[in-house]
């Protein structure tokens, strides 16, 4: 079964659209609906799991050679389990409140499956250069699903967006979407929409 | 694929395990070095803009700190408050100790006779979110306002009865019981001494 594998750049394109980590692969779900209550909040999430998930991807191609089948998880959690710790130390020293409103969900970057899933899938067999032209592309979707969450989470429910008020301050803020309840709806929502445009687009070029 | 290694075979196949352990946790005692002024710089600003709503009256501008040889004979950082008109107001002690889930640092706000608990504050938590982290809440640090400071405040589940008694939070009584914990251990610690080493009454 001699398939061409993705090159790097096929990759790249893959995770921004076609492969959508929030809204095809449907991972990382759990700091998809914590922190995108706020547009700050979620786009330095997405820095913290970009930078993660990078490093651990060219780490994990570049020592791909020399890893056990029976061990392979156990490199791949303490790649990542050490990324995220200097990650979430960077964001202590130099973005401190904001590391404050993070609070746990930068530690638990470490069970994002996005990141276990490309080292799994991409880094492990393939080149450093394609393992981080994937990580750069999965990063780009994760903002993109993040970043669309969060706009209407914030907008609808704070009138804001990235902190600056964009409706009138008339506007009630509907409390439910700063709240976990919002996020589930937010998400749904988002999801259909996401599926329909797809199926749209595959009828389209039938 | 799951015949076992024979002599020190497990060993050898795990060398990568072993060196990357190794390599990392060098790499990290080398970031957690590089790093720790600075965050411990930002706590200390942390610590300096929330004094005013720990201590009644005071003037942030106007804290000492001092460093105070508490009972177990480790030095301990403290904050001596004065007010705007100069006067000693109060006393912040930050504390720490285990929550339910990570360690939990605290600031506790005490009157000038060490007498009172007038505030609490929490300066790093990681505990559930939703249930113990409503341990940061003003609702929840608000009940130890008033509180004695020579005696052990308790968690009581029902409405507190003694003075004494703070109400649990529903659902996170560990983290309630281990801020309470933290309070206690560092009164008990450092109440005496402070009063005895800064001259202060």
């Amino acid at each position: 079964m001699a398939q061409e594998e993705p090159t790097a750049l096929e990759r790249f394109i893959n995770g921004i659209l076609p492969e959508n980590p929030v809204y095809r692969q449907l991972l990382g779900m759990c700091p998809t609906l914590a922190v995108t209550n706020g547009m700050e909040p979620a786009m330095t999430m997405v820095a913290a799991t970009a930078f993660v998930l990078i490093c651990a991807n060219v780490m994990t191609s570049a020592i791909r050679g020399l890893l056990k089948p029976h061990l392979r998880i156990l490199v791949f959690t303490m790649t990542i389990a050490a990324f995220v710790t200097i990650a979430d130390r960077l964001l202590a020293a130099y973005m401190y409140d904001m590391s404050k409103q993070l609070g746990p969900y930068v530690p638990l970057i470490i069970v994002n499956c996005i990141i276990i899933a490309r080292c799994e899938v991409c880094a492990s067999k393939q080149s450093v250069r394609v393992a981080f032209g994937d990580a750069v592309g999965q990063s780009i979707g994760f903002g993109l699903g993040l970043a669309t969450i969060a706009t209407v989470r914030e907008i609808l429910g704070s009138g804001t967006w990235l902190g600056l008020h964009v409706l009138p301050a008339s506007w009630p803020g509907w409390g439910i979407m700063v709240l976990p309840p919002g996020a589930f709806l937010t998400l749904g929502l988002l999801l259909g929409i996401a599926e329909w445009l797809s199926r749209r687009r595959g009828r389209a070029s039938t | 694929m799951s015949e076992a290694p024979k002599g020190g075979g497990y060993i050898r196949d795990a060398w990568l395990v072993i060196a990357l352990a190794l390599v990392f946790g060098g790499g990290l005692a080398g970031v957690q070095t590089a790093l720790s002024g600075r965050i411990a710089e930002n706590k200390q600003q942390e610590t300096y803009s929330v004094i005013p709503d720990l201590v009644e009256g005071a003037d942030a501008g106007g804290t000492v700190e001092l460093v105070v040889k508490g009972k177990d004979g480790k030095d301990a950082r403290v904050y001596k408050v004065m007010g705007t008109d100069g006067a000693h107001r109060g006393w912040v002690v930050p504390a720490r100790g285990q929550g339910f889930a990570d360690r939990v640092e605290i600031l506790v706000g005490l009157d000038a006779e060490l007498a009172t608990i007038t505030g609490l504050y929490v300066l790093d938590q990681k505990e559930t979110p939703g249930l113990g982290d409503y341990i940061t809440s003003e609702g929840f640090r608000d009940r130890f306002r008033g509180r004695p400071a020579d005696a052990p405040v308790v968690i009581v589940k029902g409405e507190p009865k003694a003075e004494n008694e703070v109400k649990a939070l529903t659902g996170a009584t560990i983290s309630s019981e281990s801020v309470a914990g933290i309070v206690n251990e560092a009164l008990a610690n450092l109440r005496e001494p402070i009063l005895t080493q800064s001259g202060a009454g």
